[in-house]
């Protein structure tokens, strides 16, 4: 497969979701996801990004049915589809089908693999257990030859099977979690800030690695991370996530050009670009409304330069703005982009691109 | 393996200390000890003989003139030597004969019982802790009250109901004096018969912390991402309990073990006391009451080495389980 | 001597005192209040544990302290030799015709008396030497918990027998030295962990850069985030203590002058009341005994779980996942 972004043409979808929420139980029960609608196409690498608590690590906790108490799914729905154009509904999974869907279909890597690599068990024990797991009829001499050449496949010594994780570098232990994660050939990989532990080279290899083994196997990638930079880099597509909601997904070139989103304009803006000016770094005042809230107007309002009265009275949906710069690429939760809805055609410096308290002329009451 | 010979030293360093210790209480006690001793001895109504003198010189190492110093050494000497000096209860058996004797019935008896009732803990501890936030949780009270009941009174109860009212097990003693010791059948079944009150209370009344501690662990350890990470990959749940959550959860029980087996043996003493089992619970008991110092004392050396040995062989269990100990700074 | 409740969770809990309840959120679950008010943190919640805890220990504090009073003299003779419960006799009578209600009521004072004190002995010996240890790092730190790990493996009840017989005759001030001097080290062991992980935190390193003296920093950042850890570990003494001292006074070496549970199982043990049938002698002070433990490792989960927040149990079912 091209790792050019071809997909646009043959994209068809392996995982949707559906109108997804959840919550955690509290005294006052924080809605960590809502109602979020998103589908991944087979073989693409789909970038969700959001500052902590956006609620990007839960929705693919609730994806892959890890979340635990006091966490929830509320509502919505995921299907699988499969390459066979059959549908599995992951939610209905129960029991015995749920342990062998899982991982087959659906892997995950796992934040910091210091701990998510059990530390009393060799590397191959672990890996082991996955094919003991779902294949019991591979016999032990199968099990070593394969999982010696997973750790090839992801530049590891096959020597270091016999290794226990503490006896292994950081890089080392990603490299093994993305193996493990691929002993049964998934479709999909959700990737929940694989490189955030690791210094900047050991995390341009991971991630040259990942992209590699990609056009190699074919599989979609759902990689999660607050760093823009990177996602920028690596994804076909890219999801913006504020406070359980996604409020604009896209193309990666287009959300780069011309982002619709203020909030998505906002992350862009936080970080040094190394090719792009360096006067126009900012970061975004203000603070992420309280999960506990229900919230019945744009959650990002008080944040927003283009703030208007619409705004704290009615949530934006998310949906195509074919009239924008953007096109028919991707969509967005804002109604500066709604002329009907906010009063006028769009900021002019939101299209500019420029991340900036508005001025008094542009406001119309 | 720096692992290994810290703790080789570790131990080491506590028994040269207990050894110590062993020596210098006798010399807390204003005036001369052997003397005091002595008299009290006399006030018990024992006659006094000139080889009792010369015993309990031995035991607490003043059969020389010398300063201290040169005491500690003659001590040390004859400790290394195997001379405890004799016991005064059993006059003139040596103490070391004495302990000989009792070692093996308290080794057994406390050995069993503990393995038992850690095997039980960590096992019902595992299950109670895997099924967290269940009706099983209920559990963990019950087991507080079970090891809030001291060890002697337990053996009491368990006395009084299946050895004075019930009659199904001894009152008293290791086995039917009317066997042999040996290695028969009819001599081993009584000894069991004998064995099972006690056995009881020392694992009725120690199981509830190995449980406590192995299912706080477990509630601990389930949310480390090693478990999700099992559960993402579909393992079966068995496997995650056992390999994953279970495996690591157990490490710092096998690393508390030292503390833990300190109680149990002292529980142990007042459990053979109440059921005049023939332990060294149960001569200790009998030095105290017969002011039997040499005796006395080498118990409690008995006693500590023996915990440290135990100590040391589950460190070194440890460090195969936990392969992280095998090259620890 | 099981009662200690948990030498081994808490063991592995040195090894990473941080509770580890990442929430998939990426911030933590909102748990223990930073350094605002560390006073907070020892606010218990409300649970059916505690209340349950506090109303046993209460009840038999007050039986302790009321009793007495109440009672007739616990050393009166009467005719009514090893009589059964009765109008007269609520709890029977010895074999001297003694009271056993008024005899327990004695024995629950004195053995409440001798925890409390031990209790308060031994945790200020284990906050010095713990949190010294802990704080002070290198060559101190390596010395003291050397000599903590050595107190922890030398079983306690033989050396505490073996003492306790030289000294023997000492009365009530010797039995609670040496119960004090036997067991603190448990308690030090953990104080210093809990250190430890607190000299590394954020406003400790911000105190100690701004060149706060090390007496204010021990007193005013470090001791008062230890309180719930010392407060769980005075409790753990208490319990401890009540049961070494009745170890010790049934084989016969503590309590002279004082009756405690132990002395009462002593003199019945002694007086063949197993054999005689007169449980009304015998049960009652294992019974409190029991209680009073069982009491006081309720209010120490209650503390557990503020030190601690993963052991709590959630109020909802917890299905989702498996």
């Amino acid at each position: 497969m091209n790792t050019q972004p071809t997909f646009s043409e043959r994209w068809s979808p392996v995982l949707t979701v559906r109108g997804l929420s959840v919550d955690y139980e509290a005294d006052r029960p924080v809605h960590a996801v809502r109602e979020v609608d998103l589908a991944l196409g087979r073989g693409e690498i789909l970038g969700l990004a959001g500052e902590s608590g956006c609620g990007k690590s839960t929705l693919a906790y609730a994806v892959n049915r890890l979340l635990r108490p006091p966490a929830h799914v509320v509502g919505g729905e995921v299907v699988f589809h499969h390459a066979d154009g059959a549908e599995t509904d992951v939610f209905a999974l129960d029991g015995e089908q749920l342990r062998r869907f899982r991982w087959n279909r659906l892997a995950m890597v796992f934040q910091g693999a210091m701990n998510a690599l059990n530390p009393v068990l060799t590397v191959r024990a672990q890996l082991e257990d996955v094919i003991r797991a779902h294949e019991p009829a591979t016999d032990r001499r199968e099990r070593g030859r394969r999982c010696a050449e997973l750790l090839e496949l992801v530049g590891v010594d096959p020597r270091r099977l016999d290794s226990y994780p503490h006896e292994l570098s950081g890089g080392m232990r990603q490299r093994v979690m993305i193996a493990m994660a691929l002993v049964l050939r998934p479709d999909v990989l959700f990737m929940d800030e694989p490189t955030t532990a690791l210094d900047v080279v050991v995390q341009r290899e991971i991630l040259a690695e990942i992209t590699r083994l990609r056009a190699e196997l074919g599989f979609a990638v759902v990689f999660i991370t607050h760093d823009m930079s990177l996602l920028l880099e690596i994804s076909d597509r890219i999801a913006i996530m504020y406070a359980g909601r996604v409020v604009e997904e896209g193309g990666t070139e287009r959300l780069r050009r011309t982002p619709l989103h203020p909030y998505t304009l906002g992350l862009l803006r936080s970080f040094p670009s190394l090719t792009g000016d360096p006067t126009g770094l900012h970061g975004i005042p203000g603070r992420t409304p309280d999960l506990a809230e229900s919230l019945d107007r744009c959650a990002f309002a008080e944040r927003c330069p283009y703030r208007r009265e619409v705004c704290d009275g009615e949530q934006p949906p998310l949906v195509a703005h074919p009239d924008s710069p953007a096109g028919a690429d991707g969509r967005a939760a804002c109604h500066a982009h709604d002329p009907s809805r906010y009063g006028t055609a769009p900021p002019e410096s939101l299209l500019r691109g420029e991340f900036r308290p508005i001025e008094e002329s542009e406001v119309i009451r | 393996m720096t692992y290994l010979r810290r703790k080789i030293l570790f131990y080491l360093v506590a028994a040269w200390i207990a050894i110590t210790v062993n020596f210098a209480i006798p010399r807390m006690m204003p005036g001369n000890p052997v003397d005091i001793l002595l008299a009290r001895l006399q006030q018990g109504g024992a006659t006094v003989l000139p080889q009792s003198r010369r015993a309990l010189e031995t035991a607490l190492g003043r059969s020389g003139d010398g300063n201290v110093l040169v005491q500690y050494f003659e001590y040390l000497g004859n400790l290394f030597t195997g001379d405890l000096g004799v016991s005064v209860t059993y006059f003139p058996t040596p103490v070391l004969t004495v302990l000989g004797q009792a070692l093996p019935w308290t080794l057994v008896l406390v050995g069993v019982s503990t393995l038992l009732a850690f095997v039980l803990g960590v096992g019902v501890g595992t299950f109670v802790g895997w099924h967290r936030g269940t009706w099983l949780d209920g559990v963990a009270p019950t087991t507080t009250f079970l090891s809030a009941i001291p060890y002697f009174w337990l053996a009491l109860i368990l006395l009084f109901l299946f050895g004075s009212f019930w009659q199904v097990f001894p009152l008293a003693g290791g086995y039917d004096y009317d066997t042999t010791p040996g290695l028969n059948a009819e001599f081993l079944l009584s000894a069991l018969h004998h064995a099972v009150l006690p056995g009881l209370t020392i694992v009725f009344s120690s199981v509830g912390a190995w449980m406590l501690g192995m299912r706080n662990m477990m509630v601990s350890t389930l949310s480390e991402d090693y478990v999700l990470t099992a559960e993402a990959k579909g393992l079966r749940s068995r496997r995650i309990m056992l390999a994953y959550a279970a495996r690591n959860a157990v490490l710092p029980s096998i690393a508390g073990f030292a503390i833990s087996l300190g109680f149990v043996v002292s529980g142990s003493i007042v459990t053979e006391a109440v059921f005049s089992y023939p332990g060294v619970g149960y001569v200790l008991l009998q030095a105290v009451q017969n002011n039997d110092y040499p005796l006395m004392q080498a118990i409690f050396l008995v006693i500590t080495l023996t915990v440290l040995g135990a100590n040391l062989a589950v460190d070194l269990l440890h460090s195969v389980i936990d392969p992280r100990t095998r090259k620890a700074e | 001597m099981a009662t200690r409740t948990s030498p081994t969770g808490r063991a592995g809990r040195e090894e990473s005192p941080e509770p580890s309840g990442r929430s998939p959120l990426g911030d933590p679950l909102p748990t223990s209040g930073g350094r605002r008010n560390p006073l907070r943190r020892l606010r218990l919640p409300s649970s059916g544990k505690l209340r349950a805890g506090l109303g046993i220990v209460t009840a038999i504090v007050l039986f302790g302290v009321l009793g007495p009073p109440l009672t007739p003299d616990p050393q009166a003779i009467s005719g009514a030799v090893l009589s059964p419960p009765s109008g007269e006799h609520w709890f029977g009578t010895t074999q001297t015709g003694q009271d056993v209600l008024a005899q327990l009521a004695e024995a629950t004072r004195g053995s409440l008396l001798v925890g409390f004190v031990v209790g308060i002995l031994a945790t200020a010996l284990s906050v010095v030497v713990g949190v010294v240890g802990g704080y002070a790092g290198r060559k101190t730190d390596e010395t003291l918990s050397l000599l903590t790990n050595v107190v922890l493996v030398i079983p306690s009840l033989p050396l505490a027998i073996v003492i306790a017989n030289y000294l023997a005759g000492g009365g009530l001030a010797v039995t609670v030295l040496v119960i004090g001097i036997t067991i603190w080290a448990a308690p030090a062991r953990v104080l210093r962990a809990q250190t430890r992980s607190l000299r590394e935190r954020d406003y400790v390193s911000a105190a100690k850069a701004s060149g706060e003296r090390t007496w204010r920093i021990l007193f005013v950042e470090i001791l008062p985030n230890l309180l719930p850890v010392v407060a769980s570990q005075f409790v753990f003494s208490v319990v401890f203590a009540i049961l070494t001292e009745a170890s010790l006074a049934f084989l016969g070496l503590a309590g002279f002058g004082q009756l405690t549970w132990g002395t009462l199982l002593y003199y019945a043990q002694n007086a063949q009341a197993l054999v005689l049938g007169a449980w009304w002698w015998f049960v009652p002070p294992g019974l409190l005994m029991a209680l009073t433990g069982c009491g006081l490792s309720l209010i120490n989960f209650a503390i557990d779980e503020v030190i601690d927040p993963n052991l709590r149990t959630p109020a909802h079912k917890r299905k989702v996942s498996r």
